[in-house]
């Protein structure tokens, strides 16, 4: 069953690969940026089963929190296009936007 | 047991072969947001990798600042830069030729490795078996690893957190800026000429 689940999985993970090259609009870039982290987590859990390891599932846990900053910076940019502004800018853009 | 070991190493391939594609993909995508967004997976894959070789925490390094990390800063650069990379002139048959060399004797030299995880590799039996029967005595500490490097490698480590230590204060002192802009001293900036350097900048930027 992990065999099974790990195949799919790495079929999964080139699907999500073209997207991210060929993708046509930012967005599915975006998508597939998260989801490819989402499909890592899930190998490096699968990989624990795979080797009679599970307690790698903490390490997978890890990897979600890592992935999910990945994500709001980059959600961040595309609203803002800039990193560094502090909160009070953030909140007179609001106002303007 | 072998089929799961047979899985692993299909795993292992297919996560190579993806390395090898999305390094392609990088090289020919003009769109620097793809690129960004294909540099984070890389960096994923290459953890994945060294999962496999059961290195777990230098595996969580590539992904927290390959991933997390270089996309955050690779974002802020692409917020002041254009969105599409110019084209490069042409190839340079000298660059192609000395990468291609490097390759070909990285790869030569590979075979004389020792193999993955052998007890009697170079590394493992020099010093390590007297850390290993000494450190009880010697140090008193149950565990090995932390004997290791509080104790035995004590002025290593001792120098590794110097080195972190002066890059947060370089980042403290480079980025914290704004924040003490806020608390309201920011009159002290004569006394610090980075700072105002870095002030000037902003004017700059405000400008265009």
């Amino acid at each position: 069953m992990f065999i099974g689940a790990t195949a799919a999985l790495l079929v999964a993970m080139a699907l999500v690969l073209y997207r991210a090259f060929a993708g046509p609009t930012l967005f599915d870039r975006v998508l597939s940026a998260n989801s490819f982290g989402t499909k890592i987590v899930l190998l490096i859990g699968l990989l624990g089963f795979l080797t009679d390891r599970p307690e790698f599932l903490d390490i997978a846990l890890l990897y979600a929190l890592v992935n999910f900053i990945g994500t709001i910076a980059i959600l961040k940019f595309f609203r803002y296009r800039n990193m560094g502004l502090s909160s009070e800018e953030i909140a007179s853009r609001e106002d303007e936007g | 047991m072998t089929t799961s070991i047979d899985m692993v190493l299909i795993v292992d391939l297919v996560l190579l072969t993806l390395l090898c594609l999305t390094a392609l993909a990088i090289m020919l995508v003009r769109h620097l947001f793809a690129v960004v967004a294909l540099t984070g997976a890389f960096s994923l894959l290459s953890a994945g990798l060294l999962v496999t070789l059961d290195a777990v925490d230098v595996a969580f390094t590539e992904a927290a600042v390959g991933a997390g990390i270089s996309t955050v800063l690779m974002l802020g650069t692409l917020a002041l830069t254009r969105r599409r990379e110019a084209r490069s002139p042409k190839l340079s048959p000298i660059g192609l030729i000395i990468i291609f060399f490097t390759g070909a004797t990285l790869i030569y030299a590979t075979p004389d490795m020792p193999k993955f995880g052998a007890a009697d590799s170079p590394g493992l039996v020099h010093i390590v078996p007297s850390y290993i029967e000494g450190s009880e005595n010697d140090i008193a500490v149950p565990n090995i690893v932390t004997a290791i490097l509080a104790s035995y490698r004590g002025y290593d480590t001792l120098g590794e957190v110097a080195v972190i230590f002066t890059a947060g204060m370089g980042v403290i002192i480079l980025l914290g800026r704004r924040r003490e802009d806020e608390y309201g001293y920011s009159e002290e900036s004569a006394a610090f000429p980075l700072r105002s350097l870095a002030s000037d900048d902003e004017t700059g930027k405000d400008k265009s």
